[in-house]
């Protein structure tokens, strides 16, 4: 299991687009994913739950990451965190 | 641990402030509550484990009794009474507080409330409010779907056909509560109450489809803001040679926030109708609910038949 804080930097948070890519990429992979906002843990893999979570710039989540391709899954949502989301 | 804090309470059940007291400190974690009579009448036994740490409430008896004391005595009690952690003193029928009482509280710090209801009618409507908010609570991926009048929540990885098949559910006549996202909360020791975020009530992902609103599209016939959870019904991919349910006799549970559930397990294939199968699930629920088991019954008739022969 990985476990991952980040801080979410794009203008509009993970909210509409942002979240849409945000969920495909990580549909894709195997391992349950699960973004930790708070006492709120949200799974990463519903477009409804990452948008009821709120997460607006400058939130800090925690990526929580289980199975077969966690390191490969954790590399792709922390490059497209990190990268803004070609913002 | 689940708290409410002073300032919530009495916005809540709009209370007046008569002395603020130190509120910011103060957190409610019992929905029990203490109408101090046997403490005014000098009785403090057992109550700095646990009564003192109650909504304390004061109605026309308590204040009767107050005025039947002498100036001395009854000064005396009241500081003794609120030199306990008292998380506030309420006093209902809008009676102003007497002199004494205003000192002590404000001796100790004690918040003093004002509410102008009746003690009994005051005391059942905050034991309520305590109780839904101290209600012990958690989130569950899943959707939850109210069929013929049963809670059925939805269990399954992502992309099973959660969502899908409560689609199908809500076009066949039954009502949507929450879409993946469902907060559970304990309301009795056997009940569980779910719900959708207030955020994303009535909203929905259909894969291929994007994001749509299930009340705007199928009208307020179609939704229903909470419910009570009855049967949880799990989706698995089908898998070969995998073990299912063929008879239907014995049980199984889901044990959530330490009430168990009845849970069925239904294997996943494409093409097959899920919504139909809820609706089998969720009529045969209720069936055995009211005594009726069908595979005991035919197991009967076999057994009956064989031995006429």
């Amino acid at each position: 299991m990985i476990k991952k804080e980040i801080t979410v930097t794009n203008e509009t948070g993970l909210h509409a687009r942002p979240a849409s890519m945000f969920v495909q990429k990580a549909s894709k992979f195997k391992s349950s994913i699960v973004i930790e906002k708070g006492d709120k843990t949200i799974n990463a893999k519903s477009i409804i739950s990452v948008l009821s979570g709120g997460i607006g710039k400058g939130t800090q989540i925690t990526l929580v990451i289980e199975g077969e391709d966690e390191q490969e899954a954790e590399k792709a949502l922390v490059a497209l965190i990190e990268g803004n989301f070609g913002e | 641990m689940t708290v409410v804090t002073l300032p919530e309470l009495i916005k809540d059940l709009q209370l007046e402030v008569v002395y603020e007291g130190e509120q910011n400190k103060i957190f409610i974690n019992t929905s029990d509550i203490n109408r101090p009579g046997l403490q005014l009448a000098n009785y403090f036994t057992f109550f700095a484990e646990g009564t003192a740490a109650r909504l304390q409430v004061i109605g026309l008896i308590e204040i009767a009794f107050l005025n039947n004391l002498d100036a001395k005595t009854r000064k005396e009690r009241l500081e003794k009474y609120c030199s306990y952690q008292l998380p506030c003193v309420i006093l209902c029928r809008g009676i102003d507080p007497l002199p004494d009482i205003k000192e002590a509280a404000l001796k100790h710090k004690r918040p003093l409330l004002k509410t102008d209801l009746v003690t009994t009618e005051f005391i059942n409507i905050a034991s309520n409010y305590l109780d839904s908010k101290l209600a012990p609570h958690m989130t569950q991926h899943g959707v939850l779907v109210d069929v013929y009048g049963l809670g059925v929540l939805l269990l399954g990885e992502s992309g099973i056909g959660k969502s899908e098949t409560a689609l199908e559910l809500v076009k066949r006549g039954h009502r949507l509560v929450s879409d993946d996202v469902v907060n559970i909360k304990k309301v009795a020791r056997k009940r569980l109450i779910g719900e959708a975020p207030a955020a994303i009530r009535h909203f929905m992902e259909i894969r291929g489809v994007g994001i749509i609103n299930v009340q705007a599209m199928y009208g307020v016939g179609a939704t229903i803001n909470a419910k009570g959870i009855d049967l949880i019904v799990e989706l698995e991919p089908w898998e070969k040679g995998s073990y299912c349910e063929r008879l239907g006799l014995d049980e199984t549970f889901l044990n959530l926030l330490g009430v168990d559930i009845h849970k069925i397990t239904i294997p996943v294939k494409p093409g097959r109708n899920l919504a139909i199968i809820i609706e089998a699930a969720a009529r045969d629920f209720r069936l055995k609910k009211s005594g009726y088991n069908a595979a005991q019954d035919l197991n009967e008739k076999i057994l009956a038949s064989d031995n006429k022969e």
